[in-house]
């Protein structure tokens, strides 16, 4: 394995421009946003044609590895691969060598002995993707590192705000509920701070991160004021026995649940999924023609498309782009 | 109470060096004479007697460093570090004496286990070790240790370091009852439920990066409850590794109450912050955790004043591949002996932030008093514990420099300046650069 990466390293030219990877919103200017959004809308054009396949990553080798149990992040990095002609190879923690105690430095080094061009990786633990990008050659993307990050969900989020509104500067939006356990307010509080979009915070006093520069309020009353409001998911798995960051669901979805007296009408609601239906949301919100959860979901198809494609490339996906792809 | 392995005392004179030993009160160019491993003469030029002639023109001469703290994983963990290789780096470091904590595997609980490492330390210690044993068996917080065994077997004080003792009413006994061997309890200060799964200090960098906050009060709660329960039993206690401004506050105000309260702080939490966190680097993550630029300014000026008397290390060596896995599943703690000097001259002194004679009484003297050990100094009749230190020098730290056997140093990568040119340790060269 090793003397095959020296030939390669031979092989390459001299100072080879740094790899691309997406690890954090952090890492994105104001201008990588605008860029992402706008690949993301040409790729979404292009979904309409019959054959939905474009040639763009022929050949090229993305590598799903996802350490924590996921339907829509993984379902839709490998629709997204597939889209592109992208070989696609997905390993989940159970049933792989995870299982077996494979350090997660080994797991990846072996993976990337394939020659991986992406590798996407879902995480427990915050620098998961950090310590891949450091041992493989990959261009890494975090789908989702612990309570840290999930940037292409912040993407998409941004995606699916400009199709509903048209713009994103000027916004207000309410993120309702275990802040401190989200990895998605995290990432969207950041993407939002890029593009000029107002947020307050709302949730349970201990589910609110003590520190962080943000509006924050225990008062559910304000979502009213928003243009949209983001549910988050209340993350059981999360609350262990007896922490008591609140008495109970039940008081919960009392105090702090989505509802519809607690909205304006045609107020849009958002949720990154899977949904808790009766305690962060009321299921007649999460039905209503007014939840975006849908529009979400197909966002995430394009906007992992326009990761791939981005860090994979670099530049802005044109149609004179896209079309010399389709003649190649 | 404290080991090394027998060696023959140097003859050495050394020539010219900038002698500086703040408690006898000296700072001038005098040589210095070593017979047998006793400094024998200070003043202008020393005959030679023959003895070996080190030339210190241009360096400072001065008592040699005492690390109140330091892990050498010594039973259990000799992959990480021995009391060979410990020593070793302690040397190379500049010290002439650490002291080891007890949270090996077995924990140092019983004279048997001491007994061993008594009897290695005889045989393989560089530098002369202190051991401490642990307040409660097997650091569970339930039983009493036998301290009076332990203490005859040769403990230097008490510590459950690691953990804390969770229980007042524990704690209160081991007060008591270690009051009958003479010897001090070296506290972990941490409410383990407010603490419980933090990786990083709760505040901005946690809240942003998604990391569960360890808050500055998980510590400060216990200063406030084992500063409480050393002044109602009127026992003299030594706080480990403070990180937070609370901690200073009531160490501070114990001490001014008539408290015997000594404490200590590390380099990493003199020159570093949570801010750093951001790298994600496992070798940033250490317990307590790293804190906020007021806390770090807090420690300093308590260092400066004498409040926190000590410098300590906590030299806690891992094996490579325990810190190169994702920050949250790293275990705490960094290695520090071979850097210490350097790194608080390179960023305290140099920039006018500490004084130099400062810096060398909280690693010599300010330790030594604290545990009650022979003061390292520059005296006639003293035995020899001196370092010979280079502050033009600079040097760049890398997974090479260390002779530990361990490298989850947070300076890799870093370039500082001060070299430790010569140790002498009990009397004998114990490292020479």
């Amino acid at each position: 394995m090793t003397s095959i990466r020296l030939v390669r390293d031979d092989l390459r030219p001299p100072g080879p421009p740094p790899r691309r990877h997406l690890l954090s919103v952090s890492d994105l200017t104001r201008d990588d946003v605008q860029r992402l959004l706008g690949t993301a809308r040409t790729f979404e054009s292009a979904l309409d044609r019959e054959v939905k396949k474009l040639p763009t990553l022929k050949g090229r080798l993305v590598v799903n590895l996802f350490y924590e149990a996921s339907t829509r992040t993984s379902s839709s990095f490998e629709l997204a691969a597939k889209r592109l002609s992208a070989d696609t190879l997905t390993i989940k923690s159970a049933g792989s060598s995870v299982d077996k105690g494979e350090s997660l430095k080994d797991t990846a080094q072996t993976l990337g002995a394939y020659d991986p061009d992406v590798i996407v990786i879902r995480h427990p633990q915050i620098g998961a993707p950090q310590l891949v990008a450091r041992v493989t050659d990959a261009h890494v993307v975090n789908a989702g590192d612990g309570k840290h990050q999930h940037p292409t969900q912040a993407l998409l989020d941004l995606y699916t705000m400009q199709q509903e509104f048209d713009r994103l500067e000027g916004l207000h939006v309410a993120v309702v509920g275990d802040v401190l356990h989200s990895r998605v307010a995290r990432s969207l509080l950041q993407a939002f701070a890029l593009v000029g979009i107002r947020c307050t915070l709302v949730g349970p006093p201990a589910l609110l991160p003590r520190g962080l520069d943000a509006e924050m309020t225990t008062d559910i009353g304000v979502i009213r004021d928003a243009d949209v409001v983001y549910v988050l998911r209340m993350q059981q798995e999360r609350m262990e026995a007896g922490s008591n960051y609140v008495p109970s669901l039940r008081e919960y979805a009392a105090r702090w649940g989505v509802t519809p007296d607690r909205l304006r009408p045609g107020q849009k609601v958002m949720h990154p999924g899977p949904m808790n239906r009766g305690v962060e949301i009321d299921p007649r919100v999460a039905d209503s023609v007014d939840a975006l959860v849908e529009t979400q979901v197909r966002s995430g198809l394009v906007i992992r498309m326009a990761v791939l494609y981005d860090v994979l490339t670099g530049g802005p996906v044109g149609v004179r782009a896209l079309a010399a792809a389709e003649v190649a | 109470m404290l080991y090394l392995k027998d060696r023959p005392g140097a003859n050495i004179v050394v020539r010219g060096a900038r002698v500086l030993d703040p408690v006898e009160g000296i700072d001038s160019v005098v040589d210095v004479r070593i017979d047998a491993g006793v400094i024998s003469a200070i003043g202008e030029q020393l005959d030679t007697n023959e003895h070996r002639v080190v030339d210190g023109a241009g360096l400072v001469l001065a008592p040699a460093f005492v690390d109140p703290h330091v892990h050498l994983r010594t039973p259990g963990r000799e992959d990480e570090e021995t009391i060979a290789s410990g020593t070793q780096a302690a040397a190379a470091g500049g010290f002439c004496a650490i002291l080891a904590m007890p949270n090996t595997d077995p924990v140092v609980d019983s004279a048997a286990t001491l007994g061993a490492l008594v009897e290695t330390a005889g045989r393989e210690a560089e530098v002369a070790v202190g051991f401490l044993a642990a307040i409660t068996r097997g650091q569970r917080g339930e039983e009493l240790t036998e301290m009076a065994e332990l203490a005859d077997a040769g403990a230097v004080a008490f510590s459950d370091d690691g953990v804390p003792v969770a229980s007042a009413g524990m704690m209160r006994r081991a007060l008591q009852y270690s009051s009958i061997t003479g010897r001090k309890l070296a506290l972990h200060c941490e409410e383990r439920s407010l603490s419980h799964d933090g990786h990083v200090h709760e505040g901005a960098v946690a809240a942003e990066l998604g990391f569960a906050g360890y808050p500055s009060v998980a510590e400060s709660v216990m200063v406030e409850r084992d500063l409480a329960l050393a002044a109602y039993e009127g026992q003299p206690i030594h706080l480990l590794h403070l990180s937070s401004v609370e901690s200073v506050t009531a160490l501070r105000r114990a001490r001014a109450a008539g408290v015997a309260a000594t404490a200590e702080v590390t380099p990493h939490h003199l020159v570093l912050t949570d801010d750093v966190v951001r790298s994600l680097d496992p070798n940033v993550k250490m317990n307590p955790p790293l804190r906020a630029e007021l806390d770090r300014a807090a420690l300093l000026d308590a260092l400066r004043d004498g409040t926190i008397e000590s410098i300590a290390t906590d030299h806690a060596p891992h094996a490579l591949h325990e810190k190169d896995v994702p920050f949250e599943a790293a275990p705490f703690g960094v290695t520090g002996l071979e850097t210490a000097f350097a790194v608080l001259y390179t960023r305290l002194v140099q920039p006018g932030l500490l004084p130099l004679a400062t810096l060398v009484e909280r690693m010599t003297a300010g330790p030594a008093r604290a545990f009650g050990l022979d003061r390292p100094c520059v005296a006639v009749g003293a035995a020899a514990n001196l370092v010979l230190l280079d502050l033009e020098r600079e040097w760049d730290v890398d997974a090479q420099s260390f002779r530990s056997r361990s490298r989850n140093s947070w300076l890799l990568g870093e370039r500082l300046t001060g070299v430790v040119a010569m140790t002498i340790a009990g009397g004998a060269v114990a490292f020479e650069a």
